[in-house]
């Protein structure tokens, strides 16, 4: 058994044993056991992959596996990880864990629970390791479909609503990115050996540039969608305001991310020259969705939602970094897809422990949680400045990367793009300012008496998650020598 | 040489002599003895199903008539693989409704009869033999859909199912006799030979596709389908809604790959007005269905149109994936159809609304229907993601991005309505659920298969590669 294998067999394995539990306890323990241990593989992989890079080894992916799997039409199971998987990997199990501590006391259905949150995991990590498009898409379905009974069964307010609207959304974008698939597929190879190999068809380098202008616009809608590409996002909103608190955080810390993630590896890497033609048109959305998701995260009340719209805005500032196409700004998109992992995961977390305390997320009803539960609204504080970019956590190092990436091009229009993105920060310190003012200060509220503190199991949680924002924040160079190489590699087509 | 005869027909044989001892042990038995006739043809159709497994090997019989090769035998293989899951369901609703009324054998005479005429449908080497099939395949299940004739739907939708089967096979026969006309000859071999194409072939052609169409249910031949789905016992309207759909569109391959071959571009595009037309009238008629049956009517129309995007590929791409589709179709599709049937039996109920709070009185059956409908509505890991997928890129192999695109629309809109069960029964609390109920034995072996096929045919990939290996036959 290779070792990227084992992401997918030791959650597909904890999913086989949760079904066995009798109850809250047991299933609780099974899935906390298994990531735990998927974590401690994640950390042995970043340690074994530090030494083969040390060891000179800068080979495009490192421990491949390539195994046949349906012959005639050349799938292939293929995978392997560089810098960036394994960081994206380390980055799913902590949340997936802190999701698991959060969830500690859920009571209704708790086995389907964990195993529905299992199974997402089970397509993130899976869809991080693959290099082949058709397993990346089936590992891509795999870690969408749960979400629906996910929100449907454990969720709040509108959630068949939420639920329905956010499953069809994003598989009606996996659908378009399916054609795209194929159009890739059947010009992946000048002599009539299709494959569906990432490396091989960038090696091969075949697929006509006007398919190119085809097939990209659908691939980037496609995986945009689920990386909150305006004005395809409005799935997220309502999603994450319906969600349970641990689906919230792995929703939106981890599985938002396989957008920008799929676009970095599959969709600008395999079409260039569609790149190329396309990227004015998708810079302006991003924009749009980068300023346009801090000004309504202004006029909401809700803090699910104020999170979410806040999601939309910093996810759009991945997109953006991306359509820079210099190596700061990747190194800057991909740093933002790690540090915003963990911080709105924090954040939902948070809000979710306040959600269940004062019994509402309506920031204009409650006053003054400073006094009552000190741990948890000094951490929202701790969370809310990461998110406005304040040095020291990792959002500054990520969005100043972004900026100076935006900025390093030569071109007036991109200049001017870069500008209007990074003013959505001072509305961002407006917002969350907004929010740490009217909630979190001032004189507590009377019905607050008998509110409990965070228990250990919450602390956890949130421990894990401040620990790698001011991880990242403090030593980015670390981070981003992991990063670095990938994104080296994979502009190489953008570098004629 | 008689053991020729026997090797080259023994699916086809071996059916008749099911029917007749079937029939003859019925004779023997007193009207309180007849559930022994379960046990015997569980027994027959086992034996009948595991030397259908056996390779086949390539021949012809009465001058041409009949072929066979072992794709032709593998796709029998697959019909009674269907065959026997529907007959594990059926087993309860033979012991509660038809045993008292003294029928049991009947049952399993006409399923078995259908049978046997789409075996000889699909094996046809000539018009004749295709003619006779069909009848044959049509006849029967007219008599079954009538099984609960106290039952106004259920006589309602014989009398349906007959009239416009027969109007069809009439269709059909004038198109036939049109072709006759302008080829002289009614052997495929030879029709492949003629040379000229003159308009009235053309017209005999489109006749003649029209009745395949309207087996295989595709729009604007498919009115029947949900009356008679619905007033149909349950395990009829399963095996019409699989294995004669199945069949039906296995000869349409046949049939336009071999001896129509010469109408490439006219069947081309008939075939794309007819996916699109088929997806869309399936999944819009579907998405406000209440009735299961009628749902899950609809729901096979819209995967006739799918079906029809690996058809159009036109080539042995096009026929693998439409065989590897069509095993996944029915184990998704029996599985579908016995959730519904299960749930029927025991509560009576089977409206969507009264599905409501089931996971949490029944988990199994839900957990099976849900599987069954993720499977239809494409989502991996389940064999019916494979099953599309390569469906999709053989439309995509021949350019055809345009349709797939229309189709990949289509399955967001199926997967609105396959999640609606899925809704009712795991999102939605009720006062009065369906309360627990503990089914047989039959019906749960039969499940437990239909859901290890869902799981595990897609993935396990050598399944895919045997078929692609014997569909190698031109």
């Amino acid at each position: 058994m290779d070792i990227l294998t084992l992401f997918v067999i030791v959650p597909a394995l904890t999913v086989g044993i949760l079904l066995f539990t009798k109850n809250l306890r047991q299933a609780r323990l099974t899935a906390l056991a298994g990531m735990l241990i998927q974590t401690a593989m994640a950390f042995h992989l970043l340690w074994r992959y530090w030494q083969e890079r040390s060891a000179g080894n800068d080979a495009v992916m490192l421990f491949t596996k390539d195994k046949l799997w349906f012959p005639t039409w050349g799938i292939h199971y293929h995978i392997g990880v560089d810098g960036i998987s394994v960081l994206m990997i380390m980055l799913t199990s902590l949340i997936v864990v802190a999701g698991i501590f959060v969830s500690w006391k859920i009571d209704d259905l708790p086995k389907e629970f964990f195993i529905s949150l299992i199974m997402l995991a089970t397509g993130v990590f899976g869809f991080f390791i693959s290099l082949d498009l058709f397993t990346m898409f089936v590992f891509y379905e795999i870690a969408v479909i749960p979400m629906y009974l996910l929100i449907g069964i454990w969720g709040s307010g509108p959630r068949e609503y939420a639920a329905m609207k956010l499953t069809l959304m994003l598989m009606g974008a996996s659908a378009l990115l399916l054609v795209a698939i194929l159009g890739i597929y059947f010009h992946s190879s000048p002599d009539g050996h299709y494959t569906f190999n990432i490396l091989e068809i960038a090696k091969n380098a075949a697929i006509p540039p006007a398919m190119q202008k085809i097939f990209f616009p659908l691939a980037f809608i496609g995986f945009g969608t689920i990386g909150a590409l305006f004005p395809f996002h409005t799935w997220s909103p309502d999603g994450h305001a319906s969600a349970p608190t641990a689906v919230s955080m792995l929703h939106a810390g981890v599985l938002m991310k396989l957008g920008g993630y799929g676009i970095f590896r599959v969709v600008m890497y395999l079409m260039p020259q569609g790149t190329l033609f396309w990227t004015d048109f998708f810079l302006v959305l991003a924009v749009i969705g980068v300023v346009y998701g801090a000004y309504s995260a202004i006029r909401q009340t809700d803090l699910k939602y104020i999170n979410a719209y806040s999601s939309v805005s910093h996810l759009g500032l991945v997109l953006f970094g991306l359509l820079m196409l210099n190596k700061t700004a990747w190194n800057g998109a991909m740093l933002q897809s790690l540090s915003h992992g963990f911080i709105t995961a924090l954040f939902f977390a948070l809000i979710g422990m306040i959600y269940g305390r004062t019994h509402t997320r309506d920031v204009t009803r409650m006053r003054g949680i400073l006094r009552i539960i000190p741990f948890i609204a000094t951490a929202y504080i701790i969370a809310g400045m990461a998110n406005l970019g304040l040095p020291g956590f990792s959002g500054f190092v990520a969005e100043m990367n972004i900026f100076v990436g935006g900025f390093l091009n030569n071109d007036l229009f991109k200049q001017t793009m870069t500008v209007l993105a990074a003013s959505s920060i001072v509305v961002t310190a407006v917002y969350i300012l907004r929010v740490v003012g009217m909630m979190i200060y001032g004189k507590p509220k009377e019905e607050y008496r008998g509110i409990p503190q965070a228990q250990w199991y919450e602390k956890t949680a949130i421990y894990i998650l401040i620990f790698f924002i001011s991880a990242i924040g403090m030593i980015p160079s670390f981070w981003i020598k992991f990063i670095e190489p990938g994104v080296e590699n994979f502009l190489k087509p953008f570098l004629h | 040489m008689y053991w020729d005869i026997f090797h080259l027909m023994r699916n086809e044989i071996l059916i008749i002599i099911a029917i007749l001892t079937v029939m003859t042990v019925d004779l023997f038995l007193s009207k309180n003895k007849k559930h022994h006739v379960i046990r015997l043809a569980h027994l027959l159709f086992a034996v009948i199903l595991i030397w259908s497994l056996l390779p086949g090997k390539t021949g012809y019989l009465f001058g041409h008539s009949y072929l066979t090769n072992p794709l032709i035998n593998f796709f029998k293989a697959i019909m009674n693989i269907g065959v026997m899951l529907i007959m594990l369901q059926a087993v309860n609703w033979i012991k509660r409704d038809l045993i008292p009324q003294g029928f049991a054998s009947e049952f399993y005479i006409l399923i078995w009869a259908s049978l046997l005429g789409l075996n000889y449908m699909i094996s046809s080497g000539d018009f004749l033999m295709f003619y006779l099939g069909l009848e044959l395949s049509a006849l029967p299940i007219a008599a079954a859909v009538a099984f609960e004739f106290f039952r106004k739907r259920s006589a309602e939708a014989a009398i349906k199912y007959i009239m416009l089967a027969a109007m069809s096979s009439a269709i059909m026969l004038f198109g036939i006799s049109l072709i006759y006309a302008t080829s002289g000859s009614i052997y495929f071999h030879d029709i492949v030979n003629t040379k000229e194409m003159p308009l009235l072939e053309l017209i005999g052609f489109v006749m003649m596709v029209s009745g395949v169409a309207f087996k295989i249910s595709l729009v604007p031949f498919h009115f029947w389908t949900a009356d008679v789905y619905e007033g149909a016992p349950t395990v009829i309207s399963n095996y019409l809604s699989v294995i004669s759909k199945g069949a039906a569109v296995f000869i349409l391959m046949i049939l336009l790959f071999i001896p129509l071959r010469r109408y490439e571009q006219t069947w081309t595009i008939m075939l794309y007005v007819l996916a699109v037309l088929t997806m869309f009238t399936g999944n819009f008629f579907a998405l406000r269905q209440q009735n299961m049956k009628r749902f899950l009517a609809y729901s096979s129309v819209a995967q006739a149109g799918f079906i029809l995007l690996g058809v159009i590929g036109g080539n042995v791409r096009a026929l693998e994936t439409v065989i590897y589709f069509i095993l996944i179709y029915i184990f998704s599709n029996v599985a579908a159809f016995g959730a519904v049937h299960v749930i029927a039996m025991h509560s009576g109920k089977e409206n969507m609304k009264d599905y409501e709070g089931l996971y949490r009185t029944n988990p199994l059956i839900s957990l099976v229907l849900m599987l069954a409908l993720f499977s239809l509505a494409g989502i991996p890991f389940l064999a019916g993601f494979f099953g599309k997928f390569f469906l999709y890129a053989t439309a995509a192999e021949k350019g055809y991005y345009w349709l797939v695109f229309i189709a990949v629309i289509n399955v967001t809109i199926s997967l609105y309505y396959y999640l609606l069960p899925v809704r009712a029964a795991f999102l939605r609390k009720s006062e009065n659920p369906i309360p627990h109920f503990k089914s047989d034995i039959y019906t749960r072996i039969g499940l437990v298969i239909l859901v290890l096929g869902i799981l595990f045919l897609g993935l396990y990939s050598p399944v895919y590669e045997y078929i692609a290996e014997i569909s190698k036959i031109f």
